[in-house]
């Protein structure tokens, strides 16, 4: 319920784009079953979830490369399934680019616009315009084969906003670009959507990508809709097992809901009752690491939640390590720790016992 | 392993080559040969292509066989890319792998089989056999060299370029003729350049489907050759060889250009 409302709440009454239902099929395969979708105008929206779980197939309905086995997709209010590829108002970047080796870097980005009969001049000064969006304003005459992977990219992104386009559809786009480039492509995109306006629709199997980049995320899990809310919702409140699990790191501890709690079988821990929970539910409390607090001593406040538990093993990661630590049951928990003194590490090793303690509201109850 | 020829090599390659081409290169050096006697050496000499000059019947079997190859090689061309695409392009449709197998057939059947069937069937039809049956007969006998080679480099080609293209507003055909046409060009001209080769010293299915009037090049030489080997035979096959040598060069660097270029635009 909560997250229908979210969803409302940004994607306007008047959606931009619509899928209502849709599913496709190929032979006995399903790819994507009833998903039901609204995006809005001038957001940014990201397709998340794990390779095979339906995202690309979707963006590929949207563009037109592939139909609908059921449902109907709306753009500006308007079902858009019969309308071919080339006459629907959406452009795409493809995730290997698919620049044309035959043409130079102006010929790549102009296409859309000969294909429109555009008069030279016109086609001209738009070219030259997208190459200085891009930041790469004296590489026109160039051809393909003598561009960078990230100058690739660039071209491609050039070549599908040259249209203008009502949505523009990014298939994994930064994927094959290393890890600092797209750290700084990531941003740079960011900005580019702002000052254009242009609806942008990603997908990526990449979370911080998804994160970092969208006002909302549509987490899919095998070929259906998990959650839709924005990234901090999704990472703070997700409404599911599947999805805190696939969204950073997480424990989760199982137990029957009480009065204001939690009962486990190492013990009751304080938390907010969960929308629609009834008492004796079997729930499970999800931990993310880096809200816990780690301790040789129980802590004194009588506030906090607290297990004891031992060491059993270390992960630096230079800003932050990650602890494992052995509870009671034998099973662990994570809790990560920054690296704030330049010793960088902390005080604590294999085998010592500690304890691990959280205020309630750090805690997020999931009833499935 | 050394990256060195062994003594072993040498002698193998040697022996190899010496085995393919000791006879043509022997062939080109007596077609400069300034001798009557095709067996005796004379000096060098360019008597026996001057000759070929004033020999009107030569020239006109080798223009003949010109225009055939021309025209039958394009024929197939055209068809033989169809075949391709269609192969490539339709998907699992029903027959396709019969169809395929009907397309490659040739390939591997005698010339005498295919020649044969070619003019039963002239023969039934009651066609006039000369030029026109040649063409055909030579379009049916080069098309699946073309599907094989269009076909390959169909196979390995990027579909997302003519998706790119069609979401970029361009319509299907246009994309076809303004995208992928262009990048599997170089396939589709070594296909023309290996159908011309073919056609051109095609011996057995053009007597086959020959009619009066219409004398190919290689029916013209094997004639001459039944009543003794003249030198001027020896100037006109040296012609031959360097025209076929060149077609087949320049084909296999256009495919090798294309696979190059295809290669450092990256994936």
């Amino acid at each position: 319920m909560a997250e229908a409302a979210t969803q409302e709440q940004t994607a306007g009454d008047r959606p931009l784009v619509r899928f209502a239902g849709v599913a496709k099929r190929f032979g006995q395969i399903t790819a994507v079953e009833e998903f039901t979708l609204d995006i809005g105008e001038g957001e940014f929206f990201a397709l998340l979830g794990p390779s095979g779980c339906g995202k690309t197939t979707l963006l590929r309905m949207l563009a037109g490369f592939e139909t609908p086995s059921a449902g109907s997709i709306l753009l500006d209010g308007e079902d858009i399934v019969a309308v071919p590829p080339h006459r629907r108002p959406v452009n795409m970047m493809f995730q290997n680019y698919a620049l044309f080796p035959h043409l130079s870097v102006a010929g790549n980005i102009a296409f859309g616009l000969r294909q429109e009969r555009a008069g030279r001049a016109e086609i001209a000064e738009r070219v030259a315009e997208m190459l200085a969006l891009v930041r790469m304003p004296d590489f026109g005459r160039r051809r393909i084969d003598q561009l960078s992977g990230g100058q690739r990219q660039r071209v491609a992104l050039a070549r599908a906003l040259i249209k203008r386009p009502r949505v523009l559809l990014l298939d994994e786009p930064m994927a094959a670009l290393d890890k600092k480039l797209r750290a700084e492509t990531q941003f740079e995109l960011m900005e580019l959507q702002r000052r254009l306006g242009t609806t942008f629709v990603i997908v990526t199997h990449d979370q911080d990508e998804a994160m970092t980049v969208a006002d909302r995320i549509a987490v899919m899990d095998r070929g259906r809709l998990a959650q839709v809310a924005a990234p901090s919702e999704i990472y703070e409140r997700p409404n599911s097992r599947w999805v805190a699990d696939f969204i950073g790191e997480v424990t989760l501890l199982e137990g029957m809901l009480a009065e204001g709690a939690i009962e486990t079988v190492l013990g009751r821990f304080r938390a907010a009752m969960p929308a629609g929970g009834r008492k004796r539910d079997t729930v499970w409390l999800a931990l993310r690491p880096e809200k816990l607090h780690i301790a040789a001593q129980r802590p004194a406040d009588g506030n906090l939640n607290a297990i004891p538990g031992t060491v059993f093993e270390i992960g630096y990661r230079g800003d932050m390590s990650i602890y494992k630590v052995r509870l009671a049951d034998r099973s662990l928990m994570k809790v990560a720790l920054a690296n704030t003194s330049a010793r960088g590490r902390a005080s604590f090793g294999i085998d010592d016992v500690v304890w691990l303690s959280w205020p309630p509201e750090a805690g997020w109850v999931l009833t499935r | 392993m050394g990256r060195r020829a062994s003594i072993f090599n040498i002698v193998s390659v040697t022996l190899g080559l010496a085995f393919l081409y000791l006879p043509i290169v022997i062939l080109v050096i007596y077609s400069f040969n300034g001798s009557r006697l095709v067996t005796v050496w004379g000096g060098w000499s360019l008597t026996w292509y001057r000759a070929l000059l004033s020999d009107r019947a030569m020239i006109d079997a080798a223009w003949t066989s010109l225009r055939i190859a021309a025209l039958s090689a394009s024929a197939a061309t055209v068809l033989g890319t169809c075949a391709a695409v269609a192969l490539t392009r339709l998907g699992r449709f029903r027959g396709r792998l019969l169809f395929s197998g009907m397309v490659y057939a040739p390939l591997v059947m005698p010339e005498v089989i295919t020649g044969l069937s070619l003019l039963l069937l002239f023969v039934a039809l009651d066609v006039d056999r000369g030029f026109w049956t040649i063409s055909i007969a030579h379009t049916t006998l080069t098309m699946c060299f073309v599907t094989v080679i269009v076909q390959s480099r169909l196979v390995s080609f990027d579909r997302s370029l003519e998706e790119a293209a069609m979401d970029l507003g361009c319509p299907p055909l246009k994309t076809f003729l303004t995208v992928t046409l262009p990048l599997i060009l170089p396939a589709i001209a070594a296909g023309w350049m290996l159908a011309f080769s073919l056609s051109l010293d095609d011996l057995v299915i053009a007597s086959f489907t020959t009619g009066p009037g219409a004398t190919t090049l290689p029916i013209r030489i094997y004639s001459e050759v039944r009543l003794g080997v003249k030198p001027e035979i020896n100037a006109v096959c040296t012609i031959m060889i360097a025209v076929v040598a060149v077609a087949t060069v320049v084909a296999s660097l256009a495919s090798k250009r294309g696979a190059v270029r295809r290669e450092r635009a990256g994936a």
